[in-house]
């Protein structure tokens, strides 16, 4: 089965696929990790600090997120916005919905790692004259940060592999490119496993990024 | 002048009552020192007084104003804490921030203060704490006297009418504790006004201008360093003086 002609279609494509991977795949899911932190961070400060009435919404919005797939999120909002009259291109609806599915999870890690911090710290903040806010800003965010980050980071690692899920929704990313190519070879296994091994190899670097991001954020050693 | 008058505070935690009507008048300049068993209710009278608990009624004068232990605005409360400083048992420094930007932080963020000035403050402070060489040390960096004396520090920069230390030596070995108690009796020297929650006798009887003493959530007497050590009136304090002294 790997004949030259094999290694040779391999060789070829795999700029091709590389191309969409750095192009299309990663940027998704950067562009929603980040977007999906900020939401994240908001629904999780609703609920640590208690708001009334939007602490329930943060409470409904996680619990309809995290109970239904993530693929079936992205038919939904494909199938459904348009009838809202909401037309966007897929990339763009891709974001949306990664933003939304893994704000809602990171909303949870937030949260977990603020009511992490000790009590004290807060309070120490009020006693110096700080306001909630400012407590949040520069103690227990910070703080919470830190203790979140190799959650999320372990969250950004697995939406990397999820973005091949947008292929659903059309969006052409690094798997439906390689769709697309063993397509027109009739010849899937060799390509399949080639692009696992891309994604393998981004999810890899990230590894190593996270390594070297706890360690920088270890610095101050919270924990002993 | 008194400083600080606070009437009939009471507090529940559940069924269990923590204070029972408790009134204490502080002077300008005075060193009051809080004595009595655990559970006589003294960190609760200091944390109900800075509104980290909200007390179920009490009255407090502070610097001329009113306040309702149990029940006050944010404002209130907010400009309260700005006049106050709060030293805590386990030290409570900022885990994220180093000792420098422990110090300023109340200045920089809480008095909109500039930085320039607010490190020149710290500095200060901190040199007056003996830390002065620790400026970029972490507090996990630090021994548990030296988180205290930054502590302190902290409670200082911001000039305060009154500190609060809640139990400062408690979590400390006796040779740390020598040197948390060492800056707080330069401080006393120097006029600051204190409120003193502790089990150091030695300090309370040499160091304070005045004695408290709590039992099950009242205060059973107070009066002056020598009356109370040397002349007890009450029975519950002749008994607790004679099983921790």
């Amino acid at each position: 089965m790997f004949n030259e002609k094999t290694w040779d279609l391999l060789i070829s494509s795999f700029p091709k696929i590389l191309e969409y991977g750095l192009k299309v795949s990663l940027p998704l899911a950067m562009i929603a990790f980040i977007l999906s932190t900020i939401l994240a961070v908001f629904v999780a400060m609703a609920q640590f600090a208690k708001v009334p009435v939007v602490k329930e919404i943060c409470r409904f919005y996680i619990w309809i997120i995290r109970g239904t797939p993530l693929l079936v999120q992205l038919m939904v909002a494909f199938y459904g916005l348009p009838l809202l009259g909401i037309h966007s291109n897929p990339f763009l609806m891709a974001v949306i919905v990664f933003t939304i599915n893994e704000g809602a999870y990171s909303a949870e890690t937030m949260r977990a790692a603020m009511e992490a911090v000790p009590i004290g710290q807060l309070e120490a903040g009020y006693c110096v004259g700080l306001s909630y806010m400012q407590i949040m800003w520069h103690i227990i965010l910070p703080q919470a940060f830190r203790t979140a980050f190799p959650s999320l980071f372990n969250a950004l690692i697995s939406m990397v592999k999820d973005t091949s899920l947008a292929s659903s929704i059309t969006v052409v990313e690094m798997f439906t490119r390689t769709k697309q190519i063993a397509g027109q070879s009739y010849n899937y296994f060799p390509l399949y496993i080639e692009v696992a091994l891309i994604y393998l190899i981004f999810c890899t670097v990230l590894t190593f990024i996270q390594k070297k991001g706890e360690k920088v954020l270890g610095s101050y050693g919270v924990r002993k | 002048m008194a400083l600080l008058e606070i009437t009939d505070v009471h507090k529940t935690f559940g069924d269990r009552q923590v204070l029972k009507g408790v009134n204490l008048t502080v002077n300008k300049g005075d060193v009051v020192s809080i004595l009595g068993a655990s559970g006589s209710g003294k960190t609760t009278l200091l944390r109900c007084i800075n509104f980290l608990e909200y007390a179920d009624i009490g009255h407090m004068v502070f610097d001329g104003k009113d306040y309702e232990l149990d029940d006050e605005s944010g404002a209130h409360i907010a400009a309260i804490r700005k006049k106050t400083g709060f030293v805590f048992q386990n030290y409570n420094l900022f885990a994220n921030k180093n000792v420098l930007e422990n110090v300023t932080l109340g200045l920089t963020a809480g008095r909109k203060i500039h930085r320039k000035e607010a490190e020149k403050k710290a500095r200060e402070v901190l040199a007056k704490v003996g830390m002065s060489e620790y400026e970029e040390y972490y507090p996990s960096q630090l021994s548990g006297g030296q988180q205290q004396r930054v502590a302190i520090a902290r409670a200082l920069a911001t000039d305060p009418e009154v500190i609060y230390f809640d139990e400062p030596t408690s979590a400390l070995d006796p040779q740390l504790t020598g040197e948390v108690l060492q800056v707080m009796r330069q401080l006393a020297a120097e006029g600051m006004t204190m409120i003193v929650v502790t089990h150091e006798l030695s300090f309370a009887r040499e160091v304070s201008s005045h004695v408290v003493f709590m039992a099950d959530g009242v205060v059973v007497e107070e009066g002056s360093p020598s009356q109370l050590f040397e002349n007890p009136r009450e029975d519950k304090t002749k008994e607790f003086l004679k099983v921790v002294g």
